[in-house]
């Protein structure tokens, strides 16, 4: 049988970054011309027998669930979001940073709690697990508007530095989980490309065991909008 | 709630018009027939169950279950999966049948779904139950079945992925002392989630040869030998696997089989060998099936059974089989000729022609009575 590339899906922005320069680093040669403020969709690398989309990043698992993409790569937060029946297939320890609540500093327990978040599952499951009802508010974006505007008491949203809370007068209250990017495949190609993905998902395997050292709170300059 | 249009029709369910229906009858005879040469016999089963009994007694999570109620206030579902309404009809109405049974379905199985607006919620599955047998045989036989009747119905290439969910659990016990331990990593290989499982191992486990062995789990084997489970003492179930294994080799199937340990198949209730199978150019399992040895004693007639279940919607997008549509004659008639046509039509049927009866009312027919593409036969005024 022709070995078919693996198709990748990747997400724009900042894990695409790291998860390119994890993949250079494990010795897959991508150009460097190829990065996500390209306007190309696509780019195939028939030498290393991948093909590479990107898609927005709350995308990636859906692509990979229809199988239209063997691969992705996705941070924990879309796949506990998303709930898609993918496999997940290794740990990159890329992009970390954590789902955290947040409110106003001056935060209490209120009589009618609201939570504004644009990961209400995840909002939902925590708050659930805790015996706490409350009113999840889903927003698509600017969730740290939500206690200054009064809309909600609370939010739950991804944190990285902390920079945009600070900047928006808002701590940290709860952590709920911590994040990283994780490769994930698709159910019929982890069997029908098995020894494909088993290599390329071993490679990289090496490369993230190695780079432990990474302090997973250097600075970033963006924080997820 | 909005009113729906009239064309509507309740979420994940939907209309097979002709020629979708035409492929589903053609995939299912084709399945059947393959089902017979075993000697699998067709059942039927009611649409509705008890909760109490096969309700309960499924795999399927409660808040999947499409439930209502009786007049006496009992909650029925629709039929969540077929294997329990089987075991159930086995363990009253076939009590007394030789062992061991061997049955075949076509039928829907209904699964509530919570999101995602387009998933089906009515699946049309074809598979087989094969009750009373507990050898390795019972196994090929349903897993080579399984291959027949994919390849019967021409799918593109496939693949089945063999674990066995016994071995799994009596490794990992023997490995982790902690239940909660096994029960949690037993979750993440069930959920497909590997980093967890990875990172679960990493956290709990010190011992160097001990981790090597766990993450070793996670890699899909030619043969199931060169599996972690055959590192120590071998047990009855080792055994069972490799006889299965070695026969479905000497069978030529060592191409399409592979061993993959940390399979848990999608069913809580299975005890053995469970599999999978994935063909090309579709994203989702094309069947998947295992044995079952303690489903039978919650209707009470303890047996072990085997069987799979086929996903005919994923047949249909992988299978190149071509139903034409058969082609017809017309028969027009004018209205003073209707007997002569009637009886013309019906000649013609017992030959085994598709005869349709038309009547014409007009003389406008000529050039529809020309063309080419439509077998005509006129009976009227010559």
């Amino acid at each position: 049988m022709a070995v078919e590339p693996l198709t990748i899906a990747m997400p724009k922005g900042r894990i695409f970054e790291e998860a390119l320069d994890l993949m250079r680093r494990s010795g897959f040669a991508i150009p460097d011309e190829f990065a996500s403020d390209s306007r190309k969709l696509t780019v195939t690398l028939p030498e290393a027998g991948l093909q590479f989309f990107l898609a927005k990043p709350m995308d990636v698992a859906i692509y990979v669930e229809y199988g239209v993409a063997d691969l992705g790569v996705v941070g924990k937060d879309v796949l506990l979001e998303e709930q898609r029946d993918v496999y997940e297939l290794l740990d990159l320890r890329i992009s970390p940073c954590k789902m955290a609540v947040a409110g106003l500093p001056s935060w209490k327990p209120a009589p009618n709690p609201r939570v504004a978040t644009k990961y209400p599952v995840i909002a939902e499951n925590y708050f659930k697990s805790r015996g706490e009802q409350v009113e999840v508010i889903k927003m698509n974006g600017s969730i740290e508007l939500a206690p200054i505007v009064g809309l909600a008491d609370r939010i739950v949203d991804i944190v990285s530095t902390g920079q945009t809370l600070r900047e928006n007068g808002l701590v940290e209250l709860e952590e709920i989980v911590s994040v990283t990017s994780r490769l994930i495949g698709n159910r019929a190609s982890y069997r029908m490309k098995n020894t494909q993905i088993q290599k390329l998902s071993d490679r990289l395997a090496e490369v993230v065991q190695g780079s432990e050292t990474i302090d997973p709170n250097r600075e970033r300059s963006t924080v997820d909008s | 709630m909005v009113r729906p249009q009239s064309f509507e029709k309740p979420t994940g369910f939907r209309d097979f018009t002709p020629p979708f229906a035409r492929k589903k009858r053609l995939l299912e005879e084709r399945l059947q027939r393959q089902f017979s040469k075993w000697g699998y016999q067709e059942i039927l089963t009611p649409t509705l169950e008890f909760y109490d009994t096969v309700g309960s007694a499924s795999a399927v999570a409660e808040q999947r279950m499409f439930k209502c109620m009786d007049r006496e206030g009992n909650t029925l579902v629709l039929k969540p999966d077929q294997t329990a309404p089987i075991a159930r009809v086995v363990a009253s109405l076939l009590k007394e049948e030789p062992l061991p049974i061997r049955l075949s379905y076509h039928s829907s199985v209904f699964r509530a779904q919570e999101s995602e607006t387009g998933r089906k919620a009515e699946l049309l599955q074809s598979g087989i139950e094969l009750i009373g047998l507990a050898g390795p045989e019972a196994d090929v036989e349903v897993i080579r079945l399984a291959m027949e009747a994919v390849r019967a119905c021409e799918s593109t290439p496939f693949q089945i992925a063999i674990g066995h969910i016994g071995l799994l659990d009596t490794w990992l016990k023997e490995r982790i002392e902690q239940n909660e331990q096994v029960i949690a990593l037993k979750q993440a290989l069930e959920q497909r989630n590997l980093a967890g499982y990875q990172q679960y191992v990493e956290q709990w486990i010190n011992d160097q040869k001990l981790k090597d062995e766990l993450l070793a789990l996670l890699r899909v084997r030619k043969h199931p030998q060169e599996s972690p489970f055959f590192q120590g003492s071998l047990q009855t179930d080792h055994q069972h696997l490799l006889d299965a294994w070695e026969l479905l080799m000497a069978l030529g199937e060592a191409e399409s089989i592979v061993f993959d340990p940390s399979l848990t198949g999608n069913v809580g209730y299975y005890t053995g060998i469970v599999f999978e199978a994935y063909a090309a150019d579709s994203g989702f399992p094309l069947l998947s099936g295992g044995r079952y040895d303690q489903l039978l004693s919650s209707f009470k007639r303890p047996l072990p059974a085997t069987g799979f279940a086929l996903q005919l919607d994923r047949l249909l997008e992988v299978s190149s089989l071509q139903e034409v549509e058969p082609s017809s004659t017309w028969v027009y008639y004018e209205q003073a000729y209707k007997q002569k046509a009637f009886l013309v039509a019906q000649e013609m049927r017992e030959q085994g022609n598709v005869v349709i009866l038309k009547r014409v009312d007009s003389i406008l027919v000529d050039q529809e009575i020309d063309r080419d593409d439509l077998h005509v036969i006129y009976i009227g005024k010559e």
